[in-house]
C-alpha cells in the first residue's frame, strides 16, 4: 500500500531533523532546506541517504541537484538559466515549484529553491 | 607527525564492518591539554580514530581507487571519557553505500561500555577538475600494513583480503628506487 503523504511528510521531516538537528517546528512544508533549515551542500549526500534508507527508495543524485544543467553553456548564460534551462529544469524536476526561481534564475539561488514539500513531492513521485 | 589515530584493526569484513583498537596511554602529549592533572584523550581525536577506521572500511571496497573524505559527521554522544590506559575499540558499520558516497554507523567501546556513537558521511571526491592522489600509493600501503588491514582483513565469503596490484605495483617500485639511491651513495663515498 502506498504511503500516505502525512506519512511521507513524517518520515522526511525525521529525515531533516537527524541530517540538520533542526527543531520539528522548523520542517514546515514551506521551509526551504537551505535558506530555511541551513542545508549545505554536503548535507545532500547525508539526506539522500536517509531518505534512500526510509522509503527503501534509490535517488540518483542528478535527480535531485541537476548540476548537468546548471553547469550547461547551452542553458545558463550570464549565470542566469536561459527560457530552455527552465524547461529542462522542469522536464526534469516535476516535483519542484519553480515559480519563485522563475522570477529570478540566477543559478546561485538554484540551492536555495528546493523546499521540504519538493522533497515530500520526489519521494511520492518515486513511490508510485 | 603521523595522524594515525587508532593502532591496529582487529577484524575487517570487506563492504560491510571493521573493528579497530586504540590504546591510550600517558605518553601521548594531547592527553595533558584538557584538564591539568586529569589525563583524558580528546573526544575530537576519537572521533578522528572512528572516522579513519570508516574512512578504511569505505575505501577498500573499491580497492582505494576512489578518493575518499569525511564529508560529515552527525548524532554524536559521548558517554564517558577515555584515560590512560583504557583500549578504546572502534568499530565501524556500513550502512548505505552509494556512487558519491557512503553512510557509516559508528561506535566506540571501553570494554563493555559504550564509550561513543557517531553517524559518518564519507564522499567520493570528483575528479572531473582534480586527478591528484590523496596519499602516495606506496606510503598509504605501509599505513594499512601498520594497520594490520592484510592481516585481519576478510572478504565477505570469509577468503584473506589481497593487497591491491595497484598498491604492490607502487611498493616493489618504491623499493627499487630506494636500493638504487643506497647503491648509487654507496659508489659515490668510494
Amino acid at each position: 500500500m502506498p504511503a500516505s503523504k502525512e506519512e511521507v511528510f513524517k518520515k522526511v521531516q525525521t529525515a531533516l531533523i537527524d541530517a540538520l538537528g533542526v527543531d520539528e517546528d522548523d520542517v514546515t512544508p514551506e521551509a526551504t532546506l537551505v535558506g530555511d533549515l541551513g542545508a549545505e551542500s554536503i548535507d545532500f549526500l547525508d539526506i539522500v541517504f536517509r531518505l534512500e534508507k526510509a522509503f527503501n527508495i534509490e535517488i540518483p543524485r542528478a535527480e535531485l541537484f541537476p548540476e548537468d544543467i546548471l553547469t550547461n553553456p547551452q542553458y545558463v548564460q550570464d549565470g542566469k538559466v536561459t527560457a530552455n534551462g527552465l524547461t529542462e529544469l522542469k522536464r526534469r524536476m516535476p516535483f519542484a515549484d519553480l515559480t519563485k526561481f522563475e522570477s529570478n534564475p540566477a543559478v546561485q539561488e538554484f540551492g536555495n529553491l528546493l523546499s521540504v514539500s519538493d522533497m515530500c513531492r520526489y519521494v511520492e513521485s518515486k513511490l508510485k | 607527525m603521523h595522524w594515525y589515530w587508532f593502532d591496529r584493526f582487529t577484524e575487517f569484513e570487506s563492504g560491510r564492518a571493521a573493528t579497530a583498537i586504540k590504546n591510550v596511554s600517558l605518553a601521548e602529549d594531547h592527553l595533558h591539554d584538557y584538564f591539568p592533572g586529569y589525563p583524558v584523550m580528546p573526544n575530537s581525536l576519537i572521533l578522528e580514530g572512528m572516522a579513519q577506521v570508516a574512512g578504511t572500511l569505505v575505501g577498500e571496497v573499491n580497492e582505494f581507487e576512489e578518493r575518499v573524505v569525511l564529508a560529515k559527521v552527525s548524532n554524536v554522544r559521548f558517554h564517558a571519557l577515555a584515560q590512560p590506559g583504557d583500549t578504546l575499540t572502534y568499530k565501524a558499520t556500513i550502512d548505505s553505500l552509494g556512487p558519491d558516497g557512503a553512510f557509516i554507523v559508528g561506535t566506540s567501546h571501553l570494554g563493555d561500555q559504550l564509550q561513543a556513537e557517531c553517524e559518518f558521511c564519507l564522499a567520493f571526491l570528483d575528479d572531473r577538475n582534480e586527478t591528484r592522489e590523496l596519499f602516495k600509493p606506496d606510503d598509504f600501503l605501509r599505513m594499512l600494513r601498520v594497520f594490520r588491514l592484510f592481516e585481519v582483513g576478510r572478504n565477505a565469503d570469509g577468503s584473506p583480503l589481497r593487497i591491491p596490484e595497484r598498491l604492490l605495483r607502487a611498493e616493489h617500485a618504491s623499493n627499487s628506487q630506494a636500493v638504487m639511491d643506497r647503491a648509487v651513495n654507496r659508489d659515490d663515498k668510494f
